[in-house]
């Protein structure tokens, strides 16, 4: 039976309540919402509320509502207050749609009244006597200064281990990503790092980069007035829910074709079969990682049937041959188009053959892309990309071979183009250089494993559910911190200096201290013996930009959940404290590097990283401009509003790989098969492809979504899409609780029936709390140590019936039917 | 402001095969209107109790187009055939929707063949055989349920409702 809130009525904003703008501190799209709060004792009527609506009336589709989902009660300036957050009509993002994560932004808000999100960590814990004990932040700091403080400086900071967040909403931001970036890599240079969601200080996209394009360059306008639209290894409609439904939709209701590059039928290619027509949607069901044989494929058919944008190519683009070799982090060459032709040359025939789709439908493609119109105009053409090619294989050749594409065909920097990724979390990085890093940067996981480090700083980051290779990574670094645990529990009578001395002892003979920042307990928090408590967006001030570079101020209407705080008053809690316990220690210099901390908020952090880079650009100007915000890069500030830049590279010069000449650069993306190590042999040795997918109703790792009732409801166990037939041969039935196993682990899950999935193929949700999908990836990356989540096989076997949760739920087929 | 087009929309919707004299049974039930202020101090919505047709009137998978608390909130009444969790009458298979979607407001529509309903405003989808569950979709509920109840000369009442129904900061307004 479904789970039924038994809400018929809710409370009603008057229309004094205060308003905040919000922007949705879920995925990469960041919609635009409206907070009310007012007092407790306070409501509006149905003549007389917030919205300006006679609410006597039932409300017509499309209309405000304030779903149970979207009210809650919170803590604003110490007392409790009604919560109700709603989408924004006036945002031009989402135009008042909600999304089932952003629609859920106040419930899964912490409140002791309503008793929702009572996992929230509210004060710093630290371990004694075998369990975490609540303490003050003075207390805990202290411990975590000087133990860091006496590694750092007796050993060196490559003793150091730090995993920290790099993006943006939720509790990143420009305020958290300078906090603890000049803390890690500027008072401190740290060099074994990585970041949340993957196992190196590197980015995603380096070749698009390196070739010049930043991977975030158009306005999501230009998906309304394209002619064609191209997904690769992504799932917009769950994904980026209201990009999808808001811009896309549009733009195919305006005659744009929709191309989706995909072994797996998603509900995407389902929607846009429904809105644009099936004789429009063409999906591409490739073999698994063949991607860039297809991107060659496409552009070889351009380059031969004379398509290209000789124009633009000849005056944007690098003329001489080969620019950049192919070398030590440089995983393939770069130069002209000429020159990558010699690489990426692929006929059509070839591609069927490696991709396993017809020929005809290469050609087709190619059409869709790249032929001009019977008038002679060319054609526009968005290219949207995401983690099918970001966590696939060879990273680096298949994403330069897509951005090959859009170059060649003039399709970057104008309106209606655009060639970018889709993205995860939003943005918001503001870091000192991180040069000293290196590339390719050092495989983290891999040092951790290999005993590497001896302190290891956490923020924000759960990687016993999401890293590839987690079984191995979990066990090792279980021992290690259990070894410091061990140590404490028997220093636990003795002085704070006997304290230190016994993890200094504990850390040399093998073990890790283990610090962790976070809002919840996390899985990889069972391991840390210093837990502080986190905030989030709303919480506090937060600025980020979203995929079309928006920039917005997501104002703080409630109260830090109990003692937590803004990650970047915590970096900073830090290194007030190190500072102090270096001069102690007699160091006074290394004490010196500490300073520059004196933040008492966030827009002190805010005002001292991203503003100094960006003068025009404070608190009280973003402010003004609302959940419109402005897109990136900010220009100037004129007439009261700040000046932004709707799209990148509209005068041709491409910037982003640092050339002087700001000519783009064509990747030669040579198709060398599996990439990564292992892949091929444990392909070869097992009976399924295990896909790793995401699905719109969690919000990444399900951190909140875990304690929410109704998503639990609904999957009490991560899913694993499976054939039916493979379900029969197996003797699985709905529902039943299934194992995937191969050399690198096992992980576990609930069989959905879906008569999409390919037999042999499986899809399974990622990084869920209840079966982490990373626990059978191998541990095979790129040259720049990009892992390769998405290619990974297994056997199955039934562990168990379905559970009396797993009976009650729909097993039906998710593709809307009219 | 009023939607008649949607009510309209929505009647036209499920008016299909011999159930109109069904849903002009439903109209004809005066509401209660000037109570939902009057029990202003009382803890729980009041509802209406309403006849929506009886057992002789269903066909097994035939939707029947039903209004309630009111005649601005369209539901579907629906014989499964086979008995439900929370299924009411003597074979414990029936049982009854908003059919409002609660991420927009837009009408469902009745997919027979896999007895689901469906939203083609943004493809969200609800379970009519598994408690209204959203099998997928971008609203942050299940689809409300109305609560029925049978008499012995096999009338069908609806008497309340699971979740807030979309447009309303109230079941019964």
């Amino acid at each position: 039976m479904a789970y039924k809130r038994q809400i018929d009525r809710l409370p009603i904003p008057p229309a004094n309540a205060k308003v905040h703008n919000v922007t949705c501190h879920y995925c990469i799209v960041g919609c635009g919402y409206k907070a009310y709060t007012w007092p407790r004792n306070q409501q509006g009527t149905t003549e007389s509320n917030a919205f300006g609506l006679d609410l006597a009336e039932q409300q017509p589709a499309d209309g405000t509502w304030l779903a149970p989902s979207m009210y809650n009660m919170v803590k604003q300036d110490g007392k409790d207050v009604h919560l109700a957050v709603v989408p924004d009509h006036d945002c031009v993002v989402n135009s008042g749609l909600a999304s089932i994560r952003g629609g859920r932004m106040a419930e899964n808000r912490p409140s002791k009244v309503t008793g929702t999100q009572q996992q929230r960590l509210s004060d710093p814990l630290v371990w004694r006597n075998g369990v975490w004990q609540p303490t003050s932040w003075d207390d805990a700091l202290d411990l975590v200064a000087r133990v860091t403080a006496k590694i750092v400086d007796e050993y060196g900071e490559d003793e150091l281990l730090v995993s920290m967040f790099d993006h943006g909403g939720s509790a990143g931001g420009y305020e958290n990503t300078w906090g603890t970036g000049k803390l890690y890599f500027d008072s401190i240079k740290v060099k074994n790092c990585r970041i949340h969601n993957r196992p190196s200080y590197m980015s995603e996209v380096h070749s698009s980069r390196d070739m010049g394009v930043d991977e975030l360059n158009y306005s999501y306008s230009d998906y309304e007035v394209t002619d064609t639209i191209v997904i690769v290894g992504a799932n917009p409609l769950e994904t980026q829910t209201n990009l999808f439904l808001n811009h896309m939709v549009p733009g195919m209701r305006n005659g744009a074709r929709f191309i989706m590059v995909d072994p797996r039928r998603s509900v995407t290619v389902n929607a846009a079969e429904e809105v644009a027509g099936k004789e429009n949607v063409l999906h591409l069901a490739i073999n698994p990682g063949t991607d860039m044989v297809l991107f060659n494929a496409l552009l070889t058919q351009a380059v031969d049937n004379g398509w290209t944008d000789a124009d633009y190519i000849a005056g944007n683009s690098f003329q001489g041959g080969e620019a950049v070799a192919m070398g030590t982090g440089q995983p393939s060459g770069l130069g002209s188009l000429d020159y990558a032709m010699q690489s990426c040359r692929t006929s059509a025939a070839e591609a069927a053959e490696i991709c396993g789709v017809a020929e005809a439908d290469i050609v087709k493609a190619a059409e869709w892309i790249a032929k001009p119109k019977d008038d002679g105009t060319r054609r526009k053409c968005v290219t949207g990309y995401e983690k099918g090619i970001i966590w696939g294989n060879d990273n680096y050749r298949t994403i330069g071979a897509v951005v090959n594409l859009s170059l060649a065909t003039g399709n970057i920097g104008r309106e209606g183009t655009g060639c970018c990724r889709l993205g995860g979390h939003q943005e918001g990085y503001y870091r000192p250089s991180d040069a000293h890093v290196g590339r390719p940067a050092v495989y983290f996981d891999q040092h951790l494993i290999k005993g590497g480090g001896k302190v290891y700083h956490v923020w924000a980051c759960d990687h016993y559910k999401t890293t590839l290779n987690a079984a191995q990574f979990k066990r090792v670094m279980k021992r290690r911190a259990d070894m410091v645990k061990d140590a404490m529990d028997a220093a636990a009578t003795g002085t704070r200096e006997e304290m230190v001395d016994a993890i200094v002892s504990a850390v040399n003979a093998g073990g890790l201290f283990v610090v962790d920042m976070d809002i919840i307990h996390t899985q990889i928090g069972a391991n840390a013996h210093v837990i502080l408590p986190a905030c989030e967006s709303n919480e506090m001030n937060l600025t980020s930009m979203n995929g079309e570079r928006r920039l917005r101020l997501s104002e703080r209407y409630m109260d830090p959940f109990g003692n937590s705080k803004p990650d970047c008053l915590i970096a900073a809690g830090m290194a007030h404290n190190m500072e102090r316990v270096l001069r102690e220690m007699g160091n006074d210099a290394y004490a010196d590097q500490f300073k520059g901390y004196d933040w008492e908020t966030e827009e002190d952090a805010f005002m001292d990283g991203y503003n100094q880079g960006n003068p025009e650009v404070t608190y009280e100007r973003l402010r003004a401009m609302g959940n419109n915000g402005v897109q990136e890069p900010v220009t100037g500030y004129e007439d009261g509003k700040l000046v932004g830049t709707p799209r990148l590279y509209t005068d041709g010069v491409f910037t982003r790989h640092g050339r002087e000449d700001g000519k783009a650069l064509f990747c030669a993306a040579g198709w060398r098969g599996w990439q990564a190590a292992g892949k091929a042999q444990e392909e070869a040795n097992h009976e399924f492809w295990i896909n790793n997918v995401r699905a719109n109703i969690f919000w990444q790792n399900q951190f909140l979504d875990q304690d929410n009732d109704f998503i639990q409801d609904r999957f009490p166990y991560p899913f694993i899409e499976m054939n039916a037939d493979d379900m029969a041969r197996l003797g699985i039935g709905a529902g039943d609780l299934i194992e995937i196993t191969n050399n690198n682990g096992a992980t576990q899950g609930m069989a959905y029936p879906t008569d999409t999935a390919k037999p042999g193929q499986v899809a399974m949700v990622f990084g869920s709390p209840a079966g982490s999908q990373g626990n059978v990836v191998n541990p095979g990356v790129n040259e720049l140590n990009l892992p390769d989540y998405k290619h990974t096989w297994g056997n199955i076997r039934k562990l168990a019936n379905a559970t009396p949760q797993a009976k009650a739920v729909s097993f039906k087929s998710k593709e809307y039917k009219a | 402001m009023k939607c008649n087009r949607l009510v309209d929309a929505g009647r036209r919707q499920f008016l299909r095969g011999g159930i109109v004299g069904a849903a002009g049974a439903a109209a004809a039930t005066v509401f209660p209107a000037q109570q939902a202020s009057a029990a202003g101090a009382l803890a729980q919505v009041d509802y209406p109790s309403n006849r929506l047709a009886n057992l002789a009137d269903l066909a097994i998978n035939e939707p029947m187009d039903i209004e309630y608390p009111d005649a601005d909130s369209p539901g579907v009444l629906l014989k499964l055939g086979e008995a439900v969790e929370g299924g009411a009458g003597p074979d414990g298979d029936i049982v009854a929707y908003s059919v409002l979607c609660p991420h927009k407001g837009w009408y469902l529509t009745y997919n027979g063949e896999d007895r689901s309903l469906n939203c083609p405003g943004h493809f969200s989808r609800f379970d009519a055989e598994a408690g209204g569950q959203q099998i997928w979709g971008h609203a942050t509920q299940n689809l409300p349920q109305f609560t029925l109840r049978v008499d012995d000369k096999g009338d069908i009442f609806a008497e309340g409702c699971s979740d807030l129904i979309f447009g309303r900061p109230s079941n019964v307004l």
